[in-house]
């Protein structure tokens, strides 16, 4: 835990992290405006003090719109992170216990890794209507699979340890074994594979808002924002370069946090791509 | 040899069955009915059983994915509901632009990423290296459009180096084709060289602590060739598997810088069909990106067994 | 070799070798100094953590950079002064006039080149002869190592090599370009005996042919009684005593060295066989394991590794099963405590087949047939405490927590640990402390057959001499019938009462220790007793 804490990645992508999460969470008193308010005298203004952000074509204040989206892009991500580790936690703990299961998930698994995620949560989406519970479950789906492979994996290596054999041999049931042995094992590279989920999640919700296949577009999330700055680009860039620099900033942080997480908790994942 | 080969295509036989079984299911086993969802909220009930008829939606389901099955392994993918065009048809029309921008963006990121990532752990720890690593971070935190859209203002907009917008094919002169290429090409290669050389600088790192490593320093070998001839062959095992990893990523990516740079390929064919919901053109679309990811590892397998004669058993 | 007259190839002077500052002691090797002659191999011993692998790689100046550094003292090859020496001359001294061998031969060649590339390299790095004359010299190199098919083996890669085709690559290469100096780091430990045997025998040749000066690191005695000219004995970073190899292995002067020689078992037996009259705990009938290797699509490959190997252990009898890597030993061991299943025959145990229960029937009988692993760093769970590992078991039976405790407690005491040992970790006991925890553990069920798999392999020999006497005493006290696997043949004269010698998944020859070390009777146990280093000497 001391490492943890002693890890300048850590540190730095905690204060970060922590300085994005407390404006999302202040956003009504931060903002000081409704981000749906729309004023269309004030409309396509640009940075000025009553709108330190500038505002888009119906006269929204960005700032308020930014620190809103900070909300949903946050909440996408942990909740992308949790609902991707779930399924792959399960999926990943019978596969490297059960010879037979194992082939056909694993053939499965390959299958959707071969499907482009952006494509596929783009045709989840289109399919089953705009919600934020569907943008969640449709970015999730394509990260399963490499949550699924690192368990399996790192259960595979575990049953081989001679501790867990002894625990075999000392007369250790199935359950006793997976929860005494080998989940803790697994915690580590989850937590890590967790917070580049978490990352990533963000940065796919933006791309899907910005192509239009994303939250409804009434949400005010960071990609939606950016979506309505492109056709006023060349005139008002302060719409997406707001929003964008503060997801980059986030996501920044979270893959801080993941590479010192990484380094401290799980030498064996240095390297490893994401 | 020809048994890893042969073995290798056999199992793609499997990964691609899934992707069908997929690409079927994304269309039936979705919430309520989808050729309403197809036709759109202001369809009449009369468009919908058309819709129905056309997609064969009244038929069993096994005997749905069987016609559809055969039809694509005839190369059959169907007709564009928007369009009324063989989806095949249109797939074939915008290949070669994002075959371009996809292969530009992989021999730009390969040039410049192995021999950074090399460099940075060669001399892991120094300003090299720690820059290199600062912004490949940053690299990654930035949605590639915009990025686009930054080289946009600055190299179009502000400097007027280089068109904003638009393709040009490679039939029309090499010239305006190159032109056009530069930014998309550039924007997207971005996050893939900070992935490209974070690979490579943590395996070489890696092959840098090994014996053999040792044993060549014991015969006296310069630095140079110690990481030329020792150190870049091993490594780059670990760098090639995760180019055919982020194939996925680059379609994503193509389909993003398409949509800015307004380039007529299949990202944005990808865009438009989600957007008019035209189904047959989606699955097509995601059936090919998904045989080409498929094909790209087939590639990577018998990249493996150029570098690594263990492989070849 | 030698230059001028009277001058050793190599001359060490109070070498010191600082460690990081965090760590357990400030310098990893202090004040040590020796002389290595032309024509005459100085063995350097000691136990891990004795800082003999970081002199041999300072003289090299191979030490990691950034966690170890000379300090202090002074290197001299042929009277020049390594420390002095910048980077390209030290380069260009490097495998010219020193080379190194290593103990690693599976790791210590590049995977990915040819070893006949490899060893061409020497020459292409110090740019001498022509590639034809390469091409030539690496054949003749490979056919004075005793390489077979020379030609074709230079275009082969190292996976496609045995262990001991690799060392002798290795070999090749280190003496490639005649160096004065030759440094070779525990060459043999990760061979076979029979293998090690004539690896020191080639070693030893192209030595006396050359005149070639050897520092030759090994913490086996056996080896040093074999090939020794001089001995330099090495503790905790410091040189202890130092002499001709007689001097030191008859009449050591240090405690220390004492200690080290008396822990040395010897490969005379000291059992009588004495308990051939009781019942049997353990009986094995013409077991047999096939490995079914291969995929989907590729014809399957089978692997016998036990063929149809019948033995019976009784109680308060410890069986020694010895062979080489890959003679399937362990595999026996693995199939007999059922962590894998055998393919044919039976495992009788109080009368009972469990070769093939399943596992709800198989449960009760688990707890008669306990297990020691051979590496004691990875048999405990880092993450539970000794409390938690020595309770798991008779809690899974259903002893009651506190009877559990107290019990674990009770052994503890035996094994020679006390009881502030079950609040503590893992990770924060020597490995012999660790190896004691996992045999409290294994008694803690009351097991009637005690299986124990390489059980001081990993450890250091005066560690492993009180490892063995615990073995014998528990077994003796609960009066366990144990089933000890061994590559090790010095430890089976001492531990075992009857042996049982493995070769290629077969039985090849079983019976009293004193009968089968005595008088041989298979080729191969004559084979294997022949190649044990240290044989008459020790």
């Amino acid at each position: 835990m001391n490492a943890i804490r002693r890890n300048r990645s850590v540190q730095i992508g905690m204060a970060l992290l922590a300085l994005v999460a407390a404006t999302a969470v202040l956003a009504p008193p931060l903002a000081g405006m409704d981000p749906l308010r729309m004023t269309p005298e004030d409309r396509l203004s640009s940075p000025v003090a009553a709108h330190p952000f500038g505002t888009d074509m119906f006269g929204r204040d960005i700032l308020a719109r930014t620190l809103h989206g900070g909300r949903v892009s946050l909440s996408v991500g942990l909740a992308v992170a949790a609902a991707a580790l779930a399924a792959g936690l399960g999926i990943g703990l019978v596969a490297g216990y059960v010879r037979a299961v194992d082939r056909i998930v694993m053939r499965v698994m390959d299958g959707i890794m071969a499907i482009p995620g952006i494509l596929l949560a783009i045709a989840l989406i289109a399919l089953s209507g705009a919600t934020l519970g569907t943008v969640v479950v449709a970015i999730a789906v394509p990260e399963v699979p490499r949550v699924v492979r690192l368990v399996r994996s790192v259960v595979l290596a575990v049953r081989e340890e001679p501790y867990v054999e002894a625990a075999v041999a000392a007369g250790a049931r199935l359950p006793r074994l997976l929860v005494r042995h080998v989940l803790p094992n697994t915690l580590a590279p989850l937590i890590v594979q967790g917070s580049y989920v978490c990352a990533s999640a963000m940065i796919v919700e933006s791309i899907l808002g910005f192509l239009g296949a994303g939250m409804p577009p009434e949400v005010p999330s960071w990609g939606n924002v950016m979506a309505e700055g492109r056709t006023f680009f060349q005139i008002a860039p302060w719409i997406l370069f707001f929003p964008g620099a503060f997801l980059a900033v986030t996501v920044l942080s979270v893959n801080l946090l993941g590479d010192g997480l990484r380094d401290t908790l799980d030498p064996r994942l240095r390297g490893r791509f994401q | 040899m020809t048994g890893f080969l042969l073995q290798r295509l056999l199992a793609t036989i499997p990964v691609m069955a899934v992707v069908a079984v997929v690409v079927f299911l994304l269309l039936h086993l979705g919430p309520g009915d989808p050729a309403a969802v197809i036709a759109g909220d202001y369809a009449t009930p009369e468009d919908i059983e058309r819709i129905r008829d056309r997609l064969g939606l009244n038929e069993p389901l096994h005997v749905q994915f069987l016609t559809w099955i055969g039809q694509v392994l005839t190369g059959d993918l169907g007709i564009s509901i928007f369009s009324n065009l063989p989806v095949a048809q249109l797939i074939a029309q915008r290949v070669e632009p994002t075959l371009a921008l996809s292969l530009g963006t992989l021999l730009v990121t390969v040039v410049v990423a192995v021999p950074l990532g090399v460099a940075a752990a060669w001399r892991a720890g120094a300003w090299l290296d720690r820059c290199l690593m600062g912004g490949a971070a940053l690299a990654f935190a930035v949605p590639v459009f915009v990025i686009g859209y930054i080289l946009i203002y600055v190299f179009a907009i502000k400097l007027a180096w280089l068109p904003v917008q638009g393709y040009s094919p490679l039939a029309d002169g090499a010239g305006p084709f190159l032109r056009h290429l530069v930014l998309p090409v550039v924007a997207l290669s971005f996050v893939f060289i900070a992935l490209i050389a974070r690979v490579t600088r943590a395996s070489v790192l890696e092959v840098l602590g090994e014996d053999y490593i040792r044993t060549a320093r014991a015969k006296g070998v310069t630095t140079f060739r110690l990481l030329r001839r020792h150190a870049l062959r091993p490594a780059l095992v670990p760098v090639v598997t995760v180019i055919g990893i982020a194939f996925a990523l680059l379609v994503g990516g193509v389909v993003v810088t398409e949509s800015v740079f307004n380039i007529p390929g299949l990202g944005r064919l990808t865009v438009d069909s989600v957007l008019r919901r035209d189904y047959p053109v989606i699955q097509g679309l995601i059936l090919v990106f998904s045989a080409a990811y498929v094909i790209t590892n087939l590639v990577v397998d018998l990249l493996y067994s150029v570098l690594d004669p263990r492989i070849r058993g | 070799m030698t230059s001028a007259a009277g001058r050793p190839v190599l001359a060490i002077r109070d070498l010191t070798v600082a460690l990081p500052m965090d760590a357990e002691r400030a310098h990893a090797v202090e004040g040590v100094s020796f002389d290595v002659e032309a024509g005459e191999i100085v063995c350097l011993v000691g136990e891990s953590g004795s800082g003999k692998s970081v002199t041999a790689q300072a003289v090299l100046g191979l030490l990691p950079p950034g966690q170890l550094r000379v300090t202090g003292g002074a290197i001299e090859l042929e009277g020049e002064d390594l420390r002095a020496a910048p980077a390209a001359r030290l380069r260009s001294l490097r495998g010219r006039a020193m080379a190194m061998i290593f103990q690693e031969p599976m790791t210590a060649l590049n995977p990915v080149l040819t070893v006949g590339e490899q060893v061409r390299e020497v020459f292409v790095t110090h740019g001498l002869l022509s590639p034809a004359e390469r091409r030539e010299r690496v054949i003749e190199l490979f056919r004075s190592v005793q390489l077979p098919e020379p030609e074709r083996l230079v275009n082969t890669y190292p996976h496609q090599l045995s262990g001991g085709q690799r060392q002798r690559v290795m070999i090749a290469m280190a003496f490639a370009l005649e160096p004065a100096l030759l440094v070779a780091d525990e060459p043999t430990t990760a061979l076979d005996v029979t293998t090690q045997a004539r690896i020191l025998e080639i070693m030893r040749t192209i030595q006396r042919a050359r005149g070639s000066a050897v520092l030759f690191i090994t913490h086996d005695f056996g080896v040093v009684a074999d090939i020794a000219d001089r001995v330099v004995v090495m503790r905790t970073g410091k040189v202890v005593e130092q002499g001709p190899r007689d001097a030191i292995l008859k009449s050591p002067q240090h405690p220390y060295t004492r200690m080290l020689l008396e822990a040395v078992p010897s490969l005379d037996p000291d059992a009588d066989g004495g308990a051939s009259a009781s019942a049997a705990a353990l009986e094995v009938r013409n077991l047999s394991k096939t490995f079914a290797g291969g995929g989907w699509f590729r014809r399957g490959r089978t692997v016998e590794a036990v063929r149809d190997v019948s033995l019976v252990v009784r109680k308060g009898e410890t069986l020694a099963v010895v062979g080489e890597s890959g003679s399937g030993k362990s595999t026996l061991a693995r199939c007999a405590v059922r962590l894998t299943r055998a393919s044919s025959g039976e495992i009788l145990l109080a009368g009972e087949d469990i070769a093939q229960l399943e596992a709800g029937a198989l449960r009760p009988y688990r707890r008669r047939i306990q297990m020691v692993f051979q590496d004691p760093f990875r048999s405990l769970n880092p993450r539970r405490t000794v409390a938690a590992a020595l309770v798991e078991g008779p809690v899974n039976y259903g002893v009651p927590g506190p009877e559990a405790l107290a019990r674990a407690k009770r052994l503890l005491g035996l094994v020679g640990l006390g009881d502030d040992a079950l609040g503590r970790y893992p990770h924060q006991f020597s490995g012999g402390q660790r190896q004691r925890i996992c045999i409290a553990r294994a008694l803690a069920l009351e097991p009637d057959v005690l299986i124990a798999d390489e059980p001081v392999s990993a450890l250091d020999v005066s560690v492993q001499a009180q490892v063995l006497d615990l073995l014998a005493d528990v077994r003796e006290r609960f009066e366990l019938a144990m089933l000890f696997i061994t590559h090790d043949l010095r430890v089976a004269a001492q531990v075992a009462d009857r042996v049982a010698v493995m070769s290629k998944g077969e039985i090849v020859e079983t019976g009293p220790v004193a009968d089968v070390f005595g008088s041989p009777q298979h080729p191969y146990s004559r084979a294997l007793l022949a190649a044990a280093p240290g044989r008459g000497r020790l």
